[in-house]
């Protein structure tokens, strides 16, 4: 079995404050590829999970382990980079710099990874041949972000979380902000392009009606407990 | 690609950014517009006269002796006597001297009596000697050569008659000498301009008929009987010398002050007008001051706006965070908008200046003989501005401080 590209153990963390929620996660492992959906109710702390992952938040106890690296053990800085070169990450919504032009976002993350932005190759090129798998026009990629809509905004978002094709890509309810004809519609490609590039996606959502296309599809229970309050 | 970015993100708020560049532009004109009065009406003050290496006259302070001397404001307390000035100008040292003869006025302007003497030696901007614009230097007894300003603003032209009245805004005039204008000078900005120049004599046949300021009751002499009488000057008001060598200027200088005859004065002109510029520095001083306030009011507006547009942007930030970039980044961006603004801001203010010195520097210098020189950015002028952007980015380290700690405490989700 190829190493998981993702992998927590014994996971706590708990936000500032004396009645901050708090988060464990004993264990949990994501495999090369594997497609998981993590579900839970809203306040639950699938988003703070995520960053967790991300690094831009650090667990006071336990490991994260991405492609094999413990976050840990990285400086502030170099996490960043890490983050930067291993993982696309896709918000609920508001994924893009409203003022930019749809290729300055996808070219972003290439910005702050250097072997990623070498993966790449021709980024432009890349980001042409993304958005067009991703049924976008090509003349969107000039277009500045913010005058796009909600559901065209998402997938520019995915073909930012996959150009360079990180093997981990994490997605924080993508689909909430689209109707439900346009969420069928975005999975699909998601998935379609997920596959293409290799990349694992973990996906949190309260919605089970996504359940049907992944691998795995986990409850925030299963993995983890959560404390509000504290202790 | 950042800056790009920074750059699209101004223009996406391009009218809240657009009225912080220009409170800013407007303050940076504000600044340099004032710096280049400042410059420029000093090196006009300092260029009021040259050449002269001493200026004599009673004693009393150097800054007044200076200022009924040179720009004739207020009056000289005492004259010299004309043996004194006989005593000094033989002295070994002087080269050349020119007596000046004070008190009367012509109208608004003031009267000088010289020789013309006065012609050959007195200096302006950097040693440039007074033309005639029209006709001659005094010949006759009643001739009289006008400034500029004299004759632009009664419309005097040449040959037309002077009443010159004795005192200043006196009005009893000294009507019965028919004086006439024999030459007229090109501007010089200095208050020559705005001078009547007279020889020692005539100042004398004014007061002929006089004693103590009072007409004496019935006696008027004609000008025929003026010219044949014996009409030098028992006093002049201040003396300007010229001295053989200049190592021997501070000897000569000592041996006036103590002149054993008379209490008088000599002066450095050079020295007298750092010591007047001094006085008058210190309003212009406080201008600079209030105008360099102004740049700081602007420049923390923009560190308000940069604040205040922190809440809505934490989004963008997260996005930043979330696509890779350091924290510092986020610092980065801020503190770059920041200085794009403030560049901008003087920029913009540099051209403003422009603009105004091209409208305004035909009007200042009629009005106050004051020239303004257009000219590429001086290095003191790119220093300001050098300095705004500079103040700018340090401002922002404010907001953009407060931005990094957001940004971290965020992580990569803004709770909505
Ligand atoms: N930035 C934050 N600071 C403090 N507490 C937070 C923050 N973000 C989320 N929380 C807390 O974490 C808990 C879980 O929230 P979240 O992870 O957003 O859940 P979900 O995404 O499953 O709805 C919430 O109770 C919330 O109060
Ligand atoms: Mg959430």
């Amino acid at each position: 079995m190829a190493a998981p590209v993702l992998a927590l153990e014994g996971l706590e963390f708990q936000w500032p404050g004396r009645a901050g929620f708090a988060l464990q996660v004993p264990g949990f492992q994501l495999l090369p590829g594997e497609t998981v959906l993590l579900l839970g109710e809203s306040g639950s702390g699938k988003s703070t999970l995520l960053p967790l992952i991300c690094g831009t938040l650090l667990a006071t106890r336990g490991t994260v382990r991405v492609a094999g690296t413990d976050l840990a053990d990285l400086s502030g800085g170099q996490r960043d980079r890490f983050r930067a070169e291993q993982i696309g990450v896709i918000f609920q919504q508001f994924n893009l710099l409203p003022f930019g032009t749809v290729a300055d976002n996808i070219l972003l993350p290439l910005r702050f990874a250097p072997d990623r932005r070498r993966r790449a190759g021709d980024g432009r090129a890349r980001a042409l041949m993304l958005c067009r798998a991703l049924g976008l026009p090509e003349a969107v990629l000039s277009a500045r972000a913010g005058t796009l809509s909600v559901g065209q905004q998402q997938r520019v978002a995915v073909a930012r979380a996959l150009i360079g094709e990180p093997p981990l890509l994490v997605a924080d309810e993508p689909t909430s902000a689209l109707d439900a004809g346009t969420q069928a519609a975005f999975l699909d490609l998601l998935f379609e392009q997920a596959r293409a590039c290799g990349s694992a996606l973990l996906m949190v959502s309260h919605d089970p009606r996504l359940a049907a296309r992944f691998d795995r599809v986990l409850q925030m229970e299963d993995i983890a407990h959560s404390k509000r309050g504290g202790a | 690609m950042i800056l790009r970015l920074a750059i699209a993100s101004l223009f996406a708020r391009a009218l809240t950014v657009g009225m912080t560049i220009l409170a800013i532009a407007l303050s940076v004109a504000l600044f340099l517009g004032v710096e280049k009065v400042r410059t420029g009406a000093k090196a006009s003050f300092a260029d009021t006269i040259s050449g002269t290496d001493l200026i004599v006259g009673a004693r009393s302070g150097a800054v007044q002796l200076l200022l009924y001397s040179v720009f004739r404001i207020g009056n000289a307390t005492n004259n010299i006597t004309w043996e004194s000035y006989q005593d000094i100008a033989a002295r070994p040292e002087v080269k050349w001297s020119v007596p000046i003869s004070l008190g009367d006025s012509h109208r608004q302007f003031r009267v000088m009596g010289t020789t013309t003497g006065f012609f050959d030696h007195y200096r302006y901007r950097q040693g440039r000697a007074l033309a005639l614009r029209d006709g001659a230097v005094m010949t006759d007894l009643f001739d009289t050569v006008i400034g500029a300003d004299v004759a632009a603003t009664l419309g005097y032209r040449l040959g037309d008659p002077i009443v010159v009245a004795h005192g200043l805004a006196s009005f009893a005039e000294h009507k019965d000498q028919p004086f006439r204008v024999a030459g007229i000078l090109e501007k010089t900005g200095t208050p020559v301009d705005r001078t009547v120049i007279v020889s020692l004599e005539a100042i004398e046949a004014i007061h002929v008929d006089w004693r103590s300021g009072a007409k004496i009751p019935g006696q008027t002499t004609s000008a025929e009987v003026l010219r044949g009488m014996d009409l030098q000057p028992k006093a002049v008001t201040a003396v300007l010398l010229g001295v053989e060598s200049p190592l021997r200027t501070f000897a000569l200088q000592r041996a006036i002050n103590d002149y054993p005859q008379e209490p008088l004065l000599a002066i450095l002109p050079g020295v007298a007008l750092q010591e007047l510029w001094g006085i008058v520095g210190i309003a212009e001083t406080a201008l600079l001051a209030v105008s360099a306030m102004v740049v700081v009011t602007a420049l923390i507006g923009m560190m308000a706006t940069i604040f205040s547009s922190l809440n809505e942007r934490r989004r963008e930030m997260a996005i930043f965070r979330a696509m890779g970039a350091r924290p510092a980044v986020i610092l980065a961006l801020l503190v770059l908008e920041a200085v794009l603004m403030a560049a901008c801001g003087a920029g913009v203010g540099l051209g403003l200046l422009y603009a105004g010195l091209i409208v305004a520097q035909p009007m200042v210098d009629s009005a106050f003989g004051l020239w303004l020189p257009i000219e590429a950015p001086t290095l003191r002028e790119l220093w300001v501005m050098g300095a705004v952007v500079c103040a700018g980015a340090i401002v922002s380290t404010l907001p953009a401080i407060r931005a990094y700690r957001l940004s971290l405490a965020d992580g990569m989700m803004v709770r909505t």
